[in-house]
C-alpha cells in the first residue's frame, strides 16, 4: 500500500499539490519542436532543465532526444543569458547544422527577464544565424499552465515561419495537437483517404517512432518541413484539433494571414471522429469514401457487440484537457460512466465542458482542472470505480485500490505500443475499446467464482 | 496609441511627474492608461485620490488565474485608466517577474486593444532598470518612447546615464527610443543649463524643466495632482506645458550614453561656474 496515507476524507487544499497531473511547459515545447523536420530544440536555461525534459521524452517515446541548452551558470543568471544563447546558435549551426533551432525558455530565464524575441532579432541582425537557417522561440515558464501550454506555445511559434506568397496552395493546415507519432500517421492516412491535401504541423511521425537500422540520425526523415510551415499562410483553412493544444496557433494564422480556422475536439472515439470527418468532407467537398464508412461501421459493431460489458461501468480519468474531453464524450456514448475527471492543466472551461458532456448522466460528475492524482484517489475511495484511465502515474492508485487500469496519455513509462498503435479515428477507437475490454474482462475472469467462470464472453 | 515609459532614479519624482503630466494630457482630451510598475503600488495615488487600487499581483494571488480586466483596472481623474502591477514586500520574492506577469496579463486581457481607444499608455517604472523584469516595459512592441526624469544632482544624472545604456541595448533590435529628459528641479546651481548640456551629450533634448514648487507637496497631501487640486496654480501650468511638449514631441533618438569621467567633468564644469 504505497499510498496508504491518502485519507478518504477530502479537506480543502489551496497551497499544496500532491502527485501532480501535469509537468513542465518545456517538455511540451520540446515535443512539438521535434515535429519540425531537421529541428534541434534548444532549452534557454540551466542544464538540469534540459536533461530532465529530454529524459522524460525518451522514457515515453523510447527514442534518443537531442536538444541544446544555454547552460546557465551563476554568471548568466546575474548578467542575463543573451551571450550564452548567441554562442549556442554559433555552436549549434557549426557543429550539428540543423535546419532550424526552436528555442524555449525555462523558469530561470523567464524570471530574470531574458527577452527572447530581442535576443533572436539581434542574432539574426548580427549574422549569427546562417543564410537559409531559421530560429523560432516560445516563452515557456513552468510556473504558468502545464506541459500542454508549452506545447501550444511552441506550435504557435511555428506560425512565425509562415510567409504568404499571395497565391493559395489549395491545402488545409491540420494541427493535430499532442498525440502520439502513430496518431499523426493515422491522421494523415485519414486525410489521404478523404482526398484532402494537408500541411500537418507539428508531425512527429518518422521522428519519434523510427526503426532501428544501426545508423544514428540526429535529424530523422520525418517532420513538417520549413517550406510547408512557410506555406501555411497560403492554405485555404486550418483545422485545429484540441482547444488547449492547437487553437492558439490556428487563431494566429487566422488573425495574421486571414486563414480561416475551425477548432475541433481531438478525434478520439465515435462522435469526435464523426465531426472531424464531417469537417474534412465539407472542406474537400467530397463524399465520405466507403473505406472510412467501413471503419466507422466496425467501431459501431464492436460497441454494440460488447455493450453489456461497457454499460454502467464507472470510470475515473486523469490526463490532459483535450484528450479527456474527447474520451469523456466517448465513454458517455457507449454508456460507461466517467464519474471522476481530473486534469492538472488549469482552465475553468474544462470543467464546464465535462459537465456539459455528462449533463444527461444519472449522476453528478466530479471534475477538476488544476487537480492532482491525490484528489482523484480520494474521490475513488469515496465512490469506487470499475476502471482507471490515466498515464503511468495512475498505477500506484490502481494497485492500492485494486482497480483495472488502462494506460493512456502522457507519459507512459512502463508499457509499450502507444507509439505504434494509434488511438485517434475510428480504428483508434477500436484500439481504445480493445484495451478497455481487456482490462475489464481480465478482471472478471480473475474474480468470477468457479460457477460463473465462462469460456465465451 | 503611444506607449510611454517613465524612468529615473528612485525618489526623483517619477510618479508625481507622470500623474501630473497625465492630468495635463487629459486636459488636452487624451485617453490615457497608467500602468504602475512599482511594487509599492503608489503610481496612481494622485489620480485615484488615495491608494485605492488592488494590484494585479494581489488579485492574481487571491483570485487565481481567472482574472477579468475590471478586477485590475480602475477609473481615475479625467477618465484615466489606472493599473498597479504591485509586487512583493521588500526583501522577498521577485518584483521584476511581477512586472512581466502583469504586463502579459494586461495584454492577454485586451487592455491595449483598439476597442479601448487609448491615446496613451504610460508605464511608471521603479528606479533603475535593475533586472530584466524592469526592462519589460521597453521590450519590443511595448513602450516605444522613454522619458527619463532627472535633476542636477550627481546620482540622478548617473542613473539617467545608466538607463540610457539600457535603452541603447533595446533600441538596437527594437523600436524603443528616448524622447527626452524631464528635469524635475532640485534647485541645484546652473541646473537647467547643465541638464540641457547633458541631454545634448546623450543625443536627446531636455523636453521640459519643472521648477521646484511646494504646491506639488500640498497637492500630494490632498491626494491630488496639482492640476486637479489647484487648476490655476503656476505649477499646474508647468505640468500642462510638459504634457503639451510630450504630445507634440517628434524627436526620438537612440541615446549615446556618456563615459563616467565625461559625466563627472560635466558636473565639475557646471558646478564650478559660480
Amino acid at each position: 500500500m504505497l499510498l496508504r496515507h491518502t485519507p478518504k476524507e477530502i479537506s480543502e487544499r489551496k497551497g499544496l499539490t500532491i502527485n501532480p497531473a501535469k509537468t513542465c511547459q518545456p517538455i511540451g515545447a520540446m515535443y512539438a519542436a521535434l515535429g519540425i523536420h531537421g529541428c534541434l530544440p534548444h532549452s534557454h536555461g540551466s542544464q538540469g532543465c534540459c536533461a530532465y525534459h529530454r529524459s522524460t521524452l525518451t522514457r515515453h517515446y523510447k527514442e534518443p532526444i537531442s536538444a541544446g541548452t544555454s547552460s546557465f551558470t551563476e554568471g548568466a543568471s546575474v548578467f542575463g543569458g543573451q551571450a550564452n544563447l548567441t554562442q549556442a546558435f554559433n555552436n549549434i549551426f557549426n557543429v550539428y547544422n540543423p535546419e532550424i533551432v526552436a528555442v524555449h525558455t525555462t523558469c530561470l530565464s523567464e524570471t530574470i527577464g531574458d527577452d527572447l524575441p530581442q535576443i533572436r532579432k539581434k542574432a539574426i541582425k548580427e549574422g549569427k544565424i546562417p543564410e537559409g537557417k531559421h530560429v523560432i522561440g516560445a516563452s515557456t515558464p513552468s510556473y504558468v499552465g502545464s506541459h500542454v501550454t508549452g506545447f501550444s506555445n511552441m506550435v504557435k511559434a511555428m506560425t512565425e515561419l509562415a510567409e504568404p506568397t499571395g497565391k493559395k496552395n489549395g491545402k488545409v493546415n491540420l494541427i493535430p495537437g499532442w498525440v502520439e507519432p502513430c496518431d499523426m500517421e493515422e491522421l494523415k492516412r485519414i486525410t489521404d483517404l478523404m482526398g484532402v491535401s494537408t500541411i500537418m504541423f507539428p508531425d512527429t511521425s518518422g521522428v519519434l517512432n523510427t526503426p532501428l537500422t544501426g545508423e544514428y540520425k540526429m535529424f530523422p526523415a520525418g517532420g513538417t518541413t520549413i517550406a510547408e510551415l512557410q506555406s501555411t499562410a497560403d492554405s485555404t483553412g486550418t483545422l485545429a484539433l484540441g482547444e488547449w493544444c492547437s487553437a492558439d496557433a490556428a487563431r494566429q494564422l487566422d488573425k495574421q494571414y486571414k486563414v480561416p480556422c475551425t477548432v475541433l475536439d481531438m478525434p478520439f472515439g465515435l462522435k469526435a471522429t464523426d465531426r472531424f470527418i464531417e469537417a474534412l468532407r465539407t472542406l474537400a467537398g467530397v463524399n465520405v469514401p466507403e473505406e472510412v464508412m467501413t471503419e466507422r461501421g466496425q467501431l459501431v459493431d464492436l460497441i454494440s457487440d460488447m455493450h453489456q460489458y461497457f454499460y454502467n461501468k464507472k470510470v475515473a480519468l486523469v490526463g490532459d484537457p483535450d484528450q479527456l474531453i474527447a474520451m469523456t464524450e466517448f465513454l458517455v456514448s457507449i454508456d460507461m460512466c466517467p464519474v471522476h475527471v481530473v486534469t492538472g492543466t488549469p482552465g475553468k472551461k474544462f470543467e464546464k465542458r465535462i459537465r456539459e458532456i455528462t449533463a444527461d448522466m444519472p449522476y453528478e460528475v466530479n471534475v477538476k482542472a488544476k487537480g492532482d492524482f491525490f484528489l482523484v484517489h480520494q474521490w475513488m475511495k469515496n465512490e469506487p470505480v470499475d476502471l482507471l484511465i490515466s498515464n503511468t502515474y495512475g498505477k500506484y492508485i490502481a494497485r492500492d485500490e485494486d482497480v483495472p487500469f488502462v494506460r493512456w496519455g502522457f507519459p507512459i513509462l512502463d508499457r509499450q505500443g502507444h507509439q505504434y498503435f494509434p488511438t485517434v479515428g475510428y480504428k483508434g477507437g477500436l484500439r481504445l475499446l480493445e484495451k478497455i475490454l481487456t482490462a475489464l474482462l481480465d478482471r472478471k475472469d480473475r474474480d468470477d467464482t468457479e460457477m460463473k467462470f465462462e469460456l465465451v464472453l | 496609441m503611444r506607449k510611454v515609459a517613465i524612468y529615473g532614479k528612485g525618489g526623483i519624482g517619477k510618479s508625481t511627474t507622470t500623474q501630473n503630466t497625465v492630468a495635463g494630457l487629459c486636459g488636452l482630451g487624451r485617453k490615457v492608461m497608467v500602468v504602475g510598475c512599482d511594487p509599492k503600488a503608489d503610481s496612481t495615488r494622485l489620480l485615484l485620490g488615495g491608494l485605492a487600487q488592488k494590484s494585479v499581483l494581489d488579485t492574481l494571488r487571491e483570485e487565481g488565474e481567472d482574472v477579468e480586466l475590471e478586477d485590475i483596472r480602475k477609473e481615475g481623474y479625467g477618465g484615466t485608466w489606472c493599473v498597479e502591477s504591485g509586487g512583493p514586500e521588500p526583501g522577498v520574492g521577485c518584483a521584476g517577474r511581477g512586472i512581466i506577469t502583469s504586463i502579459n496579463m494586461l495584454e492577454s486581457l485586451g487592455a491595449y486593444e483598439e476597442s479601448e481607444a487609448l491615446d496613451y499608455a504610460f508605464y511608471d517604472v521603479l528606479g533603475d532598470v535593475v533586472c530584466g523584469g524592469f526592462a519589460m516595459p521597453i521590450r519590443d512592441g511595448k513602450a516605444e518612447e522613454i522619458y527619463i526624469v532627472v535633476s542636477g544632482e550627481m546620482m540622478a544624472m548617473y542613473a539617467a546615464n545608466n538607463i540610457s545604456k539600457g535603452i541603447m541595448k533595446f533600441a538596437q533590435s527594437g523600436n524603443v527610443r528616448l524622447g527626452g529628459l524631464i528635469c524635475n528641479s532640485r534647485a541645484v546651481d546652473n541646473e537647467q543649463e547643465m541638464i540641457e548640456k547633458f541631454a545634448e551629450k546623450l543625443g536627446t533634448q531636455m523636453i521640459w524643466f519643472v521648477p521646484r514648487d511646494n504646491d506639488v507637496q500640498r497637492a500630494e497631501i490632498n491626494r491630488k495632482t496639482v492640476i486637479e487640486w489647484k487648476p490655476d496654480a503656476p505649477q499646474a501650468d508647468k505640468y500642462r506645458g510638459l504634457a503639451k511638449a510630450i504630445d507634440e514631441n517628434e524627436k526620438f533618438v537612440i541615446p549615446t550614453p556618456m563615459e563616467i569621467e565625461e559625466l563627472e567633468q560635466l558636473l565639475m564644469d557646471f558646478g564650478l561656474m559660480n
